[in-house]
Parts: structure tokens; sequence; C-alpha cells
């Protein structure tokens, strides 16, 4: 079920902007990458280049490719709701519908391509929910607003409406930097749960959850503000933590920059 | 426990069933085009309407054929997507049609009688026949009454916002505050039954030996309290938008309140208390309902605004309508585009106003 | 800027009141760098806060400014009653249920359900053809529009509130009658057998004309409270339903409008509030007639508004108060429509305040 990725010289433009600069890298099926670096190294550009969420942005584009199972996401016969259905996004701030109940909002992906049946929506509100360790928290409030929750079950609820489509892959932009300890805690565990059905690469700023979390780490830098980010290094996670080949990557794993 | 254990059917997307094919745009013009062929055939086949109802079939036919042929290609939400773009689309189309008309009409037949006649002389003693006659003691109505209005409005209005933002704290500033957004919503029509009966039939008989007189200070009156909510409103945002360092800066230096509000806030604020108060001046200047009943209407120059009936170019816009004069409508629309001239300069100098203002979001 | 610290330190915007009387900074003990004053109060007491100063007068003065909106109101209300129930008291009629409108008689007799009924079916027609049109442009300007093209388009919009509505009844009366004319003709033709298109003519001043062109005058309300709320969307809701695959119309209906929708519900109440006082457009566009008919393309149509701009220059004093007591009506019902619109308004607005 979980695909791999390859991106290949992807770089990425605001209008006449460059934020990343021709990154490569390979993520390899029912694993957890880290992308970690300084702020503005273009690692949540990259992340969102990968189900074309940048594009929301006016002027947004991109040259290189990207492929999912050599299929590349960028051909102009992709239709780009299919890709974000593929390759689903947990963002930086817990955000629920704030109109809708826990249940809607875990099924909400799936009314949206057009699943009707009562039976097979709660079927999949519980099994998402679940999957997110979030079910014996809310099974007795299901019909309450999903903006009632604390900020780290919001998020689970979020993880729980991202898998509740059935996605190769799940993109996470810093899912704890909004959340107490406990809470972050709990997201991670969940991260290894999901790990053996989705391919998922978190960006982080907290390099321990980079270190406990992930199988694999790139690390992105830039030389200066208004510089495009570039991909310094990129290896297995006990690598680039122990014994780095870069010096940037050295410096600032060690905390001498960024 | 597996959330894959069974997919749900056409939901999960797999690197194979990503494409999608597209609706070419040469379609999507053909389908216009015919569209609009198949309703011109049959209004004017048919002989049933002219271009208008043409237009309506056409654009009805065009979203029917387009989200019917969209649907068969590119699929059932796609379709959606593209239909209701297309109506949105139609729907601002529809919305700017008849301002256009309204903009096309004014200028032409308007500038019918845009001469020095209509701009020097009133409406007295013109007959049916006669075809001459103009809007100016109308002009002189209007100006007098709008700023008269303003006198009265500006004050309290500006006022009433610097209680609401410097003083007013609790439940009857909350009040205020509510009553005032309500306040907007008076219908002009009651502002003017209002002014009757309180100012022509109980106040105005001291002034002119018992008998009730309607008055070019009394429709005054009655715009005041149509501008009154808007420049409270206005002057409350913009007050708000001066930023706190600058008056705790003044208070640090011991400055009183008061002072602080009339040498610092107010003066910072004044460019967007200004647009706000221009646009109020230009939906007064517009109002006819209020001049109806509390003005009289005249048709001689008065200049006085607190003796005797006025006219004001809205009023004179109205009477000149419901006159049977063959000569009446080309007064009326002159005096229509006189009077948007001058609301839209209004209305315009104060968005350009507001534009400039440093102190906008 | 020598001597301004002394000062600074010790007066705080809550002292404000206290000093403003005697001039600034006055009797603040210790002030070795001021030079002008010398220091009053030799380190003792503070000036006394006195009880009649220009502070207190300045804030007397603008509280009884803030204070006059409430004041109008109920002076609206207040001397609309006093002038209405003489008339109404000679009423022989039934004020609420009488069709006719004879107050002029020697035995007057008036009711309002006429015009009430056209008031309120010619705002219904306007809502109709008014919100979906603004809610279209609202969610065009802020959703699909690139902003080189709202900007000009918003600012088209804002003029459009700004032409007086005696201006859209004299077009309403010049222009756009021959076509609904030619419209109406056409409805009485083929779906004359549906009671709103029947009759025998003649068609064109109806209420369908006095509709339309409010609908044209609402709109502007309607499409800037609209687009308002519609902006006012978090972004990140709406990133989170394109991130599961929503097309964008998915995800306006998914994201912007349930959480527009209370929003929008009170702009248009905002409209229908505008609408049922329109007085000049209509009293120019309708035939006025008094019965209660649902035919819309036949001439006719009444509504409280334009009755009042129609009949007063005619009227007895009877007639007026008869007016007056209608208009007392319009205002009761405006006002309702108008308060709930801001109550939903306001509750909104606290609910996303404590949100955020």
């Amino acid at each position: 079920m979980a695909k791999r990725i390859e991106a290949s010289n992807v770089s990425s433009y605001y209008g006449s902007f460059k934020a990343i600069d021709s990154v490569s890298m390979t993520v390899e099926p029912k694993t957890i990458t880290a992308l970690i670096g300084p702020s503005g190294c273009g690692k949540s550009t990259f992340l969102r280049s990968i189900n074309r969420m940048h594009e929301v942005l006016p002027g947004a584009r991109i040259e290189g490719s990207l492929t999912i199972d050599d299929q590349n996401i960028y051909d102009p016969d992709v239709d780009v709701t299919a890709v974000r259905r593929m390759i689903g996004m947990v963002f930086q701030r817990p955000n629920p519908f704030p109109t809708m109940s826990i249940y809607e909002n875990a099924v909400a992906g799936l009314k949206l391509n057009g699943v009707k049946k009562k039976s097979v929506l709660d079927e999949a509100a519980e099994k998402s929910l679940r999957s997110a360790n979030l079910w014996d928290e809310v099974k007795d409030r299901l019909d309450r607003p999903g903006a009632g929750l604390s900020g780290g079950q919001q998020q689970r609820l979020c993880i729980a409406r991202t898998i509740a489509v059935q996605p190769q892959v799940v993109l996470m932009d810093e899912p704890c930097s909004a959340l107490d300890p406990i809470s972050t805690l709990a997201i991670e565990d969940l991260m290894f749960k999901l790990k053996d059905q989705f391919t998922i690469i978190i960006v982080t700023h907290n390099m321990q959850q980079a270190a406990r979390v992930s199988d694999k780490t790139g690390f992105f830098s830039i030389e200066k503000t208004g510089d495009p980010g570039r991909l310094i290094e990129y290896d297995d996670t006990q690598k680039i933590f122990s014994n780095p080949s870069q010096k940037k990557t050295e410096d600032y794993i060690t905390g001498r920059f960024g | 426990m597996s959330v894959l254990e069974k997919q749900v059917p056409g939901v999960v997307m797999t690197p194979d069933n990503i494409r999608s094919r597209k609706l070419p745009v040469v379609t999507n013009v053909v389908i216009a085009v015919a569209a609009f062929a198949i309703a011109a055939a049959i209004v004017l086949g048919l002989d049933i309407g002219n271009w208008v109802l043409v237009a309506v079939f056409g654009a009805a036919f065009y979203l029917i054929g387009l989200s019917v042929v969209a649907g068969r290609i590119e699929g059932k939400r796609a379709a959606r997507n593209r239909t209701m773009k297309a109506l949105i689309y139609t729907a601002c189309v529809l919305a700017v049609l008849p301002l256009i008309s309204v903009i096309w009409t004014l200028v032409t037949k308007g500038l019918a009688r845009f001469d020095a006649d209509f701009f020097g002389s009133s409406m007295n003693n013109i007959g049916a026949r006669d075809a001459n006659g103009g809007a100016y003691h109308a002009i002189i109505g209007t100006l007098e009454q709008v700023g008269l209005a303003t006198l009265m409005a500006v004050p309290v209005g500006v006022l009433g916002a610097i209680y609401l933002v410097e003083y007013g704290r609790g439940k009857f500033a909350g009040t205020v505050r509510f009553f005032v957004d309500v306040m907007t919503g008076v219908p002009s029509i009651v502002a003017g039954l209002f002014v009757y009966t309180f100012w022509v039939l109980g106040v105005s008989p001291i002034f002119n030996d018992g008998r009730p007189q309607a008055s070019g200070f009394a429709a005054a009156m009655a715009l005041a309290v149509l501008m009154l909510p808007t420049v409270v409103r206005s002057t409350e945002e913009m007050l708000r938008l001066v930023p706190g360092p600058l008056r705790e800066g003044s208070y640090a230096l011991g400055v009183p309140q008061w002072k602080t509000i009339l040498r610092v806030v107010l003066p910072t604020a004044l460019p967007g208390i200004v647009t706000g108060i221009m646009l109020a001046v230009a939906r007064a200047a517009g109002e006819t309902a209020p001049v109806l009943l509390a003005a009289g209407g005249l048709a001689a120059i008065n200049f006085n605004p607190f003796e005797g009936g006025q006219s004001s170019l809205a009023l004179f816009v109205y009477q000149q309508a419901g006159d049977g004069s063959k000569f009446a409508p080309d007064r009326a629309w002159t005096a229509a585009l006189t009077l948007v001239a001058l609301v839209l300069i209004l209305t315009v100098a104060a968005k350009l106003l507001a534009r400039r203002n440093k102190l906008s979001r | 800027m020598g001597d301004y610290p002394s000062r600074s330190v010790n007066a705080t915007a809550g002292d404000l009141a206290a000093t403003s009387s005697r001039g600034q900074g006055a009797g603040y003990g210790a002030s070795p760098s001021n030079h002008n004053e010398p220091p009053l109060g030799g380190g003792g007491a503070l000036p006394k806060k006195s009880r009649f100063s220009i502070e207190t007068g300045f804030r007397a003065l603008s509280t009884a400014s803030g204070a006059m909106v409430l004041v109008i109101i109920v002076a609206i209300a207040v001397f609309l009653i006093y002038k209405a129930l003489p008339a109404l008291q000679a009423n022989t009629g039934h004020f609420l249920t009488q069709f006719e409108w004879n107050p002029n008689d020697a035995t007057p007799s008036f009711g309002i359900a006429a015009i009430a009924f056209g008031t309120v079916l010619s705002s219904i027609i306007a809502l109709l053809v008014a919100v979906p049109v603004a809610l279209s442009i609202a969610l065009f300007l802020s959703h699909y529009a690139p902003k080189r093209l709202a900007t000009p388009l918003g600012f088209v919009i804002d003029l459009l509130a700004a032409v007086p509505s005696v201006v859209f009844g004299l077009w309403g009366r010049d222009v756009l009658q021959s076509p609904v004319r030619d419209f109406s003709l056409w409805l009485n033709e083929y779906f004359g057998w549906i009671p709103l298109f029947g009759g025998n003519g003649p068609f064109g001043q109806s209420i369908l004309l006095g509709g339309l062109v409010l609908a044209i005058m609402v709109l502007p309300i309607i499409t800037s409270l609209s687009r308002e709320v519609f902006q006012q969307t978090p972004g990140m809701n709406e990133e989170a339903a394109l991130a599961l695959g929503a097309t964008r119309w998915e995800m306006i209906r998914t994201a912007v409008l349930p959480y527009g929708k209370p929003g929008v519900i009170a702009a248009v109440m905002l409209g229908l509030g505008r609408a049922l006082g329109e007085t000049i457009a209509l009293a120019m566009t309708l035939s006025i007639k008094f019965d209660i008919s649902f035919n819309l393309i036949e001439n006719g149509g009444n509504s409280v508004a334009a009755n009042i701009a129609n009949a007063f220059g005619e009227a007895n004093e009877t007639g007026r108060g008869a007016l007056i007591a209608s208009g007392l009506v319009l205002f009761t019902i405006t006002l309702v429509v108008n308060m709930t619109a801001r109550a939903i308004i306001y509750r909104r607005r606290e609910f996303r305040d404590n949100a955020a």
C-alpha cells in the first residue's frame, strides 16, 4: 500500500523567488523520514510540493520531477485532487473544521468523495479514530464539536481525518510544534504505529524528535536569507546524528548554527 | 486492527489512477456557441422575446451543456467544480450589466438638458408645454440641506464615536454600539416621518404663528438622523486604528485625556474620519423620501432653509419623473446625472482618500 | 528632552483626570529638572481631583452624543405613536386586516394588509434574485478572482451601493420596464396557467419590476458583508479541505460556507431590512393598487413605504396619521429585522474572538 517517493532535481518557485534548489531524495515505503533545518530553509516548501499543496499560493510552480511509484505527479494530465487524496497532510496547527462534530471531521474526506452509506462511514470513522489512538477518548461524544477537544486530541483527530481516505503517504508539517510534551509523545507513538501502513514524511524543528521517530533524516539549509534552500545531507538518522558527513550538518546538530 | 483491511471503493487513489481527462477549451467554446445559437433559434424563431431572453436562455443552456459534457469527460466532482465556477462567473457578469445600463442611460439621456438654462433656472412658472426650466432651486436645496445635516450629524457622530472608543465601558456602551448598528437600517421614509411629526408638526408652529411649516432645515434634520450612525461607525473604526502607544505617549507627558483625544488621536485618524463623513454625505445627498416629507418641495428658488419649502435634486428627479409633460423625462435624467455625478465624485474621492490613509489596515 | 523624564515617571494614564484642571505636571513635587514651573505643593499633597473640569465636561459631552442614538430611536417610536393614535381611533375599519386605504374620507377606513403584503412580496422577490447573485460575487471576490480583478470589481460593487435609489427608480421605470414587460408577456403566454404569471395585462409596472430593481439595490450590501465573512475563513481549514483532495468548490462547501453561514444569514437580513424600507424606487416602478394578489407580472403592487411617499401630499390630517401609523409598523418590522441581524453578527464576533 505505501509507496516509494522519488524526487529528482526539484526546484520550487514563488513567482520569481526560488524557495528550494534542486532537491533529490528517495523515500522508501513504510519508513519515517524527518526533514530538519533552520527556519526558512525550504523544508516545508519541499514537503508541500510532494502533494502539490504549495500550488495553493498564487505564482507557485516547480521544476524537476516528483514520482510516486514511477508516476510523475506533476504530469499535466494528473488530477491534483487525486494526488492530494493519495498523499495526505497533517498541518502545524490542529485544524479540525470548526463547524463539524468529531464524527463529521473524521469522515469529512470520505463524504467529499461521495461516500454516503451510513454503515461505511460509521465503520471508517471508528477505524480511523482507533488508528489515531483517539477512539477511546471520544467514542461517547462523537457528535460534539471537534474544536472542543484539547490541542493534542485535535491533532490526532486531524490525523484520523487524513488516514480515513486511505492515503499512501502521510506528510506531517511540524505536527507537534503547537502541542505540550505529553500530547507530543502521543503523536510520536501514533507515528510508530502508522509506519506499518504508510510512508511518513515529517518536518520538525525538534531534533530530539527527529532522532526518536525517524529512519532517515534530511537536513536542509540556506546560505543566507533570500537564497534558495538546499538539501545538504540525507542519510540514515543514526548516521546523521552520530557521524554526519557534512560540516554544516554537524554544526546544526550540535547547536553551533541555527 | 488496520484501517486498510477493506478499501472503500472509489476513494482510494493509487499512482495508477491519478490521471484524468480534462475538458478541452475548444469543447468549452463549442458548447457556449451551440448554447447561444440554440437559444437564439428558439427565442427568435418562435418570436417570443428579444436579445435579453436569448442571453438568459443561452447562459442556461451553456451551464447545463457544460455540466453534462464535463461530467462525461472529467467525472462528477470535477464537473460540479466547473459548473459552480461557471455559475459564479455568470453571476458576476449579471451584476455588472445593470450598472453598465444605468451609467449608459444616465449619460445618453442625461446630456439632453445638460445646459446653462438647466443649471441657472428653477421650475417656477414652467408649464407642461415649456421645454425649458431647470434644477437651480433643487441644487441649492440639496447643498443647503446636506450642509446643514453635516453640521448636525458630524459633531454628534464624532463625539459619539469618541465616547465608544475612549470612554465607553460596560453595558451602556455595548447598548449604544448595538443600536448605532441597528440605526443604520432605519428606513429613510421613517426618518422623514419622524421629523415631520417632531419638527414640522411639533416645533415649527412655534416660529410660524401656530401653523406647521415644512422647511429645508427639517429635511436636513431627517438627513442628519440617517447620517449619524454612518458617521459614528466609520469614526469609531478609524479611532480604533490609532495605535495605543500614541495615546500612552501623550498620557506619559501628563497631557489630560480630552486634550490627548483632540490633539493626538483625532488628527491621526482625521483622513479616515473625513472619508467616512464623505460617504455619509454622499448617501444623504441621494435621499428622496425625507426631503419629500419634511421640506415638501417647491418649484421656486428659496435660499432660506429655515422658512418655506425647498426642493432637492433627488426630489426633483422624483417629481419630474411623475410629471406628465413630455419635457419632464429629459429634466429628470439630467438631474439624475447631476446627482449621480455629485455622489460618485464624493464617493470616489472618499475612497481615494481612504487608500492614502496610513492607518488603513 | 531634558526635562521630560521626571514628569513621565510619575504621570500615567490613570492619573490624568486628577491633573487635568490644574495644568499638567504641576503638582508632582519633585521635579528638579523642570525650570519653567516652580514645584507646587513642596513635595506634599498631590492636587485634588476637582469635580468640574474640562475633562469631566468633555466626557459628559461625548457620552451624551453616544446616548443621542438611543434618544433618537426612542423618540422616533414615541412621536410616531403619538401622531398615529388619533387616526387609528378614527379608523372605522380594522387596521391590520382591512385591504382598503381610504383614510381621507369623512368616515376613514383603512388597513395595512394590502400594502404590507406588497412590501413583503417585493422584498421576497428581491432576495430570491439578489441572494444567489450576491453570494456568487462574494465568493468570486474572496476565492476565485485574482487580486487584479477582485479590487476593481469590489470597487464597482461599492459604487453600485452609492447610486441613489431615486436613480434606480428612474432607470427601472424608463429602461428596465420594457424588457420586463416583454418577459412578462412571454411568461404570460407560456406559463399563464400558473396564477403567478396569469392575468390579462397590462404588464410591466408590476411587482416583478419593483422586485428586480430592489434586488439590484440590496445586492451590494449582501455582497460586501458576505465577502467579508468568506475572507475570514481560517486559511488552515481551507488547506485541510484541499489536502483531503477537495476541489475548489468542495473546499468552499466544506470549509468556507459552513464557517460563514451565520454571517451570511445576517447579511441577508440586513438586505431584507433595506428592501422592506425602500421607498422611492418602488414608488416609481409599481403602479399603486390596494389589493392582495399573487400575480407578479400584471401592473399593480404596492408597499408601505411607497404608499407613504405617494399618498402623503394629498392626505388630510387623518390621512397623514394613517400613513404615520403604517410607517410605525414599517419601523417596528425593520427594527426587529435589523436587531436580529446585528445580534447574529455580534454573537459570531464574540465566538470568533474567543476562539482566536
